[in-house]
């Protein structure tokens, strides 16, 4: 025991690590929320007319809601008027070549480990970095172009595909959904936008990484994900924040659409500024993730590694129109110091033969709490659907805590659900097992914590596996060798 | 979560059944009238819960404003004997203790051969006891609960059964609840408390019946037991009213060191039922098990609602609900497992298993695990689904007609539950009510 004790209490003491701040010179709106800030965004970033309004209409049914009470976290309460909803480096670059790049942001990047040069020439991937909100540089749309796969920020595509925007922007989550859907919806600031048309298979993992810089800035990403009949694409999302002592609030919004035949797979590394040991500073992240398997035989797969935020509120989900269809969802969430998590999915199974699994590992340790909530709903005419779920949670401390809010509703004679949930510690005999072999008790809970959530990595691209292993080995350093 | 939100004709109605009910008959209970009159108060503030309250999510009370519900008097005559309830007796040397309508009715009653060290009687007339008034009112909280807020402001009789220490009782104790009504629609509070001192061991039947002209009945029932060291109480509840029946029942255990509870909740019949279990291992090494069953046809809803709270460290419980859905009936199964901080080294089990039988059936299940301690070892299991196509293949091979097939894999799996029922004697006679319930 007293091994572990210590172990905990590195992990305790562990701090973040790639806090930083970089010194851009912002382009900010004037704090606070109302008409003429939505106005002021929609302006700033050129939009049409019709954007505006939808802008408008989101912000006036968003004054006609309240917060949300019941995720299963504790926060002071959010004033909305003390908050900056646009920021964006002054200059807007439009750059063809990496050389043009300000190198205040790509030594940002170089910090983070995500070098564009690198990327571009051995990992092939596609990186469309996001600074503060506006797209700073987007590499290989040239390639992806050429197959007709549109990849660009959202505020190009509304200029250059509007047809495409208008049909499907809140589609998925439309601005009435909930409190914070409304208010991305109201201000969002940029995103991105991706399109594979029939039968297309992205030949690369397109990949966009967030970063909150400006302090005091909300961060409000619109993600737009459109695969036509019989495409494919695999989609990358991470993210990294400096330190801060004041909450910053990131409400972003997602929204996946994949018709018939089409598959997509959506992964997240998130590892925003969780606050220091006391619980001070902190990200609040309240994202509304939804995909929607239009047709049939469509499948949509959400992996998340979600190490980071003061609080997580956060729930990938999958409504499952088609027949066929299928949905997955994979997570990791670990919770250390004083983190809160609220995190899991909802399963939505409409029509016929639709199967769905859910894979949900929880670590908490320090004095966090960590909650899956998940729901799967089989509606009446959903015949022969299928779900398994499986959820455990790990605790590494007594004064952690660990819990499970599954909702199962099932409305027809013929769909099979199962749900099974266990919690549990590192077992002392599992532990006893490595060092009788020679490995350091430290060792051993990096082993087996890693081999717990093996499940979880097997299902991320390469090199985000790498990358999870990397920040779940940082979140409970001390305990991982 | 949610405050309850008050839903305006029932719960107003009710609210001023209570007063009335209070201005009309007085207090019937003089050594429990303040927390009678705090109940009142409780009850006016909270109302009747909507679906909008989150333990209220899949079962609407909304049959409750329908209804025109009058509080039965407490000074009504009973009028069953006891050759009316004689084929209640679940076997034949139980001591069956009957309530009419929500008042003890002695004459109906048979407490033969009652073995020395327990007493049974009327609450009306016990609640002056020491030994009742230590314990009654004060372990259902009604301070969030208003169902139990409700009862507790109406309740004028019901029965107390009194274990002395190291009393042991093979015999089981059955307490019949009878609704006999003429064709009005009626709000009838039942209150029942059961101490078992140190070291009793006994079994009590709780068994729900509706006699009379069928006509919409509130059965709001609520039981506290209190179980000493060592004592172990084997509690079985059968509800099996008919379907103008809404049953709420509120049961809450509080249990002391080194004590044991197994509790069995069969449930086929009512028209709105809704099961609150609150177990609360109070102290380390306790053993509990709950067990339930629900069978529901028509358009019966069927609650459950259990909380097993796991306050010390050392303490087991298990708990098994099982469900067959038939017709347009709901099914609702929530299953809370706490472990408070200090309860190490608790091992928690929770399973819940469901059979849909038709398209219009439907199960709603909320397996809840709350954890704030380490050294645990708690899991649970939900499944809904259908009866195994092969199993019915494999029987059908072998000659058996369909239904028959298929009535023997629901009785296998409806049988389950009761298995787990420590006493052989009530664990056959359950078995044959079941068989006669599932072939009906």
């Amino acid at each position: 025991m007293s091994d572990d004790l210590k172990i905990l209490d590195e992990v305790t003491n562990s701090e973040y690590k790639w806090g930083f701040v970089s010194n851009i010179e912002s382009d900010n709106a004037p704090k606070g929320l109302s008409e003429d800030i939505v106005r002021f965004i929609s302006a700033k970033k050129n939009e049409p007319e019709w954007l505006l309004a939808y802008r408008l209409k989101a912000y006036r049914h968003w004054l006609t809601l309240t917060e949300p009470t019941w995720p299963n976290v504790t926060y002071p309460s959010i004033d909305f008027q003390d908050i900056i909803y646009y920021s964006a480096p002054k200059t807007k670059p439009t750059l063809n070549s990496l050389d043009e790049l300000d190198p205040e942001i790509k030594s940002t990047f170089d910090k983070l480990g995500i070098s564009l040069e690198e990327q571009k020439r051995l990992a092939n991937v596609a990186v469309d970095a996001v600074i503060d909100s506006v797209s700073v540089k987007t590499t290989f749309r040239e390639s992806l172009g050429e197959l007709g796969i549109i990849f660009s920020s959202f505020s190009e595509a509304v200029h250059e595909h509007p047809d495409l925007i208008k049909k499907y922007l809140g589609s998925v989550v439309p601005y009435t959904d909930n409190f914070y859907a409304a208010l991305n919806a109201a201000v969002f600031s940029d995103g991105s936008f991706c399109y594979i048309p029939k039968g297309v298979r992205c030949p690369m993992e397109l990949s966009t990484y967030f970063r909150i810089n400006s302090a005091g800035t909300g961060q409000f990403e619109r993600t737009l994900i459109v695969a036509e009949q019989g495409a494919y694409v695999s989609y990358l999302e991470g993210c990294t924040a400096p330190m801060r002592d004041e909450n910053q609030l990131h409400a972003a919004v997602v929204e996946i659409v994949s018709h018939e035949e089409a598959t997509v797979k959506y992964s997240t590394v998130q590892n925003w500024y969780p606050g220091d040991k006391q619980g001070k500073g902190g990200i609040f992240n309240f994202v509304t993730k939804r995909g929607i398997c239009l047709g049939n035989r469509s499948k949509i797969s959400w992996t998340q590694v979600e190490t980071g935020s003061a609080i997580t509120w956060k729930y990938p989900s999958v409504i499952l129109k088609g027949d066929n269809s299928v949905g997955e969802f994979y997570s990791v969430a670990v919770t250390n110091n004083m983190q809160q998590a609220d995190t899991g999915t909802k399963m939505i199974h409409i029509g016929k033969n639709t199967s769905s699994t859910i894979i949900s590992k929880g670590i908490s340790g320090g004095r966090s709490q960590n909650s899956y909530r998940g729901l799967v709903k089989i509606a009446k005419g959903a015949v022969k659907a299928r779900n398994f779920s499986q959820c455990d949670s790990l605790l590494l401390g007594d004064q952690c805590g660990a819990h499970t809010f599954p909702y199962l509703e099932v409305n027809n004679k013929s769909s099979k659900v199962e749900h099974e949930a266990t919690t549990s510690k590192v077992g002392e005999d599992q532990i006893f097992y490595c060092n009788q072999r020679g490995i350091s008790t430290e060792d051993a809970v990096g082993l087996i914590v890693n081999g717990y959530c093996k499940e979880v990595f097997n299902k991320l691209p390469m090199e985000f596996a790498v990358e999870a292993q990397k920040l779940l080995a940082i979140s409970l350093e001390g305990s991982v060798g | 979560m949610s405050t309850s939100i008050l839903n305006n004709s029932s719960a107003e109605c009710f609210m001023q059944a209570v007063d009335h009910f209070r201005e009309l008959y007085g207090n019937h209970l003089p050594a429990q009238k303040s927390l009678q009159t705090n109940a009142a108060a409780v009850f006016t503030q909270l109302g009747i819960p909507t679906t909008k309250h989150e333990e209220w999510k899949y079962t609407s009370l909304a049959v409750l404003a329908k209804n025109n519900y009058r509080t039965v008097n407490p000074s009504h005559n009973c009028s069953l004997s006891k050759s009316d309830v004689a084929s209640l007796a679940l076997t034949k040397d139980t001591l069956l203790y009957v309530i009419e309508n929500g008042k003890f009715n002695a004459s109906a009653s048979n407490g033969h051969a009652l073995p020395t060290g327990i007493t049974i009687g009327s609450l009306a007339d016990m609640a002056g006891d020491p030994r009742v008034q230590n314990h009654l009112m004060k372990h259902a909280d009604f301070s969030e609960e208003s169902l139990v807020a409700l009862n507790t402001a109406l309740s004028f009789d019901g029965v107390v059964i009194i274990a002395d220490a190291k009393t042991e009782c093979a015999t089981p104790i059955q307490i019949a609840v009878i609704n006999n009504t003429a064709g009005e629609a009626l709000n009838i509070p039942v209150r029942i408390l059961v101490v078992a001192e140190k070291n009793a061991v006994f079994n009590v039947v709780e068994t729900h019946h509706s006699f009379g002209v069928k006509s919409p009945v509130l059965v709001n029932v609520v039981s506290e037991v209190v179980i000493a060291e060592q004592a172990r109480v084997n509690y079985i509840k059968l509800q099996d009213e008919d379907q103008n029946t809404c049953h709420v029942n509120y049961h809450k255990v509080n249990m002391a060191r080194d004590s044991y509870q197994h509790i069995s909740t069969l449930t086929w019949g009512g028209g709105l039922v809704r099961n609150n279990l609150n177990i609360r291992l109070d102290d380390v090494n306790c053993t509990s098990y709950l067990n339930g069953l629900t069978i529901a046809k028509d358009f019966q809803v069927i609650d459950h609602h259990t909380v097993v709270d796991h306050a010390m460290p050392n303490c087991y419980s298990n708990e098994l609900y099982k469900g067959i859905i038939d017709g347009h009936a709901q099914g609702v199964f929530n299953g809370k497992i706490f472990v408070r901080k200090d309860a190490q080294k608790t091992n928690a089990f929770q399973s819940n298993k469901n059979v849909l039988l038709s398209d219009d059936a439907s199960m709603n299940t909320k397996p809840q695990l709350e954890i704030f301690a380490d050294d645990v070892k708690c899991s649970h299991g939900a499944t809904t689904g259908q009866i195994d196509e092969e199993a019915l293949f494999y029987l059908r091979a072998r000659g058996i007609g369909e239904a028959s097939a298929r009535a023997l894999l629901n009785h296998a799996f409806a049988a389950d539950v009761i298995e787990q029922i420590p006493d052989e004697n009530l664990k056959a006679v359950l078995l044959d009510r079941l068989t006669a319930r599932l072939y009906a």
